[in-house]
């Protein structure tokens, strides 16, 4: 069947895939601070080493009837429907900011439970639909 | 099946056949484009910026599956040392490099409106500026390293640690928070893109693949002739 050629190059090649394979894994994880684009509520409220003076960037669902404008600062809570943070930031905001969506601010941690961001992205979703269906789908809701 | 890929019989494939896939892609485009940019519906909340959506996911789809392809080959190619394998996979490369930078700039253009920026380093872009890299070093090392064989073993190096990078690619935004959304398409839930805006995708998907499949084919073929000319001068 297979040579005693091929068989020593198949151990060797698969050899040093796995080492390369546990090298990234190690090189992912010990960055994964970095890799992650940004925090949940609950993974700032739960983290132990935080920093105010850092830049981050905090994440989830803008909350309902919490948008609140005051001439040109904005002041919302971002939750991920189990701990909340409260988010002020002067400025525009995407045309895709909105309540009930995703949203990611990044600025400086106040402390666990405040956020001043200098910079808002609107998340998109996985959910794509034509207007009539999502208004269909809130109709069925109600 | 197999063996239609072996040297001799790709030299068979003559242009009246590349020209009837030609006109079968132009068809297909054709109906793909109208359906995408004027049929289909806008999104309920992106509006016709979704339209992008049709080009941006099938070229990031296929510039993953030409390096896929490219890393088994390199594999088989370390291992079993196919003759043909090489030749394969290089021809394969600038289809699926073109395909990675179509990716990344419509998904640019898409997030600028969408997201409110052009570019993040979360980790789906991040990994796919990765794989364009790759690409990148593939096509070049076939061009500047002057001999056959060396060429054949650093390409095919290159390949296999690109592979690695494919999974990460596809996965990140499981394993990490990104900005980028997660897959609509997924093999073990239903869709979540609505039937209206899926049916054009995957026309426009399959577009793309007769357009890859053609430049694969002429490729090949070149580089088949390239090969055996080179062979000849060996023997000389």
């Amino acid at each position: 069947m297979l040579s005693k050629k091929v068989k020593t190059r198949i151990f060797f090649l698969s050899l040093s895939v796995l080492v390369l394979i546990a090298v990234i894994f190690f090189i992912l994880k010990s960055l994964e601070e970095n890799v992650v684009y940004f925090f949940s509520p609950s993974e700032i409220y739960n983290k132990t080493n935080i920093s105010f003076n850092k830049k981050i960037r905090v994440g989830g669902l803008v909350k309902i009837n919490s948008i609140n404008k005051k001439d040109s600062s904005i002041n919302f809570i971002i939750t991920d429907l189990k701990k909340e943070i409260i988010v002020t930031y002067k400025g525009l905001v995407p045309n895709l900011f909105s309540e009930g969506k995703g949203v990611v601010a990044e600025g400086k941690l106040k402390d666990r439970k405040y956020f001043i961001a200098d910079k808002i992205l609107a998340k998109h979703d996985e959910n794509y639909m034509p207007p009539e269906v999502s208004k269909a789908l809130e109709k069925s809701d109600n | 099946m197999f063996k239609n890929f072996f040297p001799n019989k790709i030299l068979s494939i003559t242009y009246t056949k590349i020209n009837g896939l030609v006109s079968l892609l132009i068809a297909v485009l054709v109906v793909g484009l109208i359906y995408s940019l004027i049929i289909s519906p806008p999104d309920y909340i992106q509006g016709d910026s979704v339209r992008i959506m049709y080009v941006h996911v099938p070229s990031s789809f296929l510039a993953l599956g030409c390096f896929g392809f490219i890393g088994v080959a390199s594999i088989l190619n370390l291992i079993f040392k196919i003759k043909f394998m090489p030749l394969l996979s290089k021809s394969l490369a600038p289809a699926g490099c073109i395909f990675a930078i179509i990716s990344i700039i419509t998904g640019s253009l898409w997030g600028k409106p969408t997201w409110g920026i052009w570019w993040v380093w979360d980790a789906r872009l991040t990994s796919m500026l990765i794989l364009l890299i790759f690409y990148i070093a593939y096509i070049l090392t076939w061009k500047l390293v002057k001999s056959f064989e060396k060429a054949n073993k650093i390409s095919s190096i290159i390949g296999i640690v690109g592979l690695l990078n494919i999974p990460v690619i596809k996965y990140s935004v499981d394993w990490w928070n990104t900005l980028h959304q997660p897959s609509s398409i997924t093999l073990t839930s239903a869709p979540t893109i609505h039937y209206t805006m899926l049916i054009p995708l995957l026309i426009m998907f399959l577009g793309m693949l007769i357009y890859t499949l053609i430049i694969f084919l002429m490729q090949y073929k070149i580089e088949v002739i390239k090969f055996k000319l080179k062979k000849k001068k060996y023997l000389k």
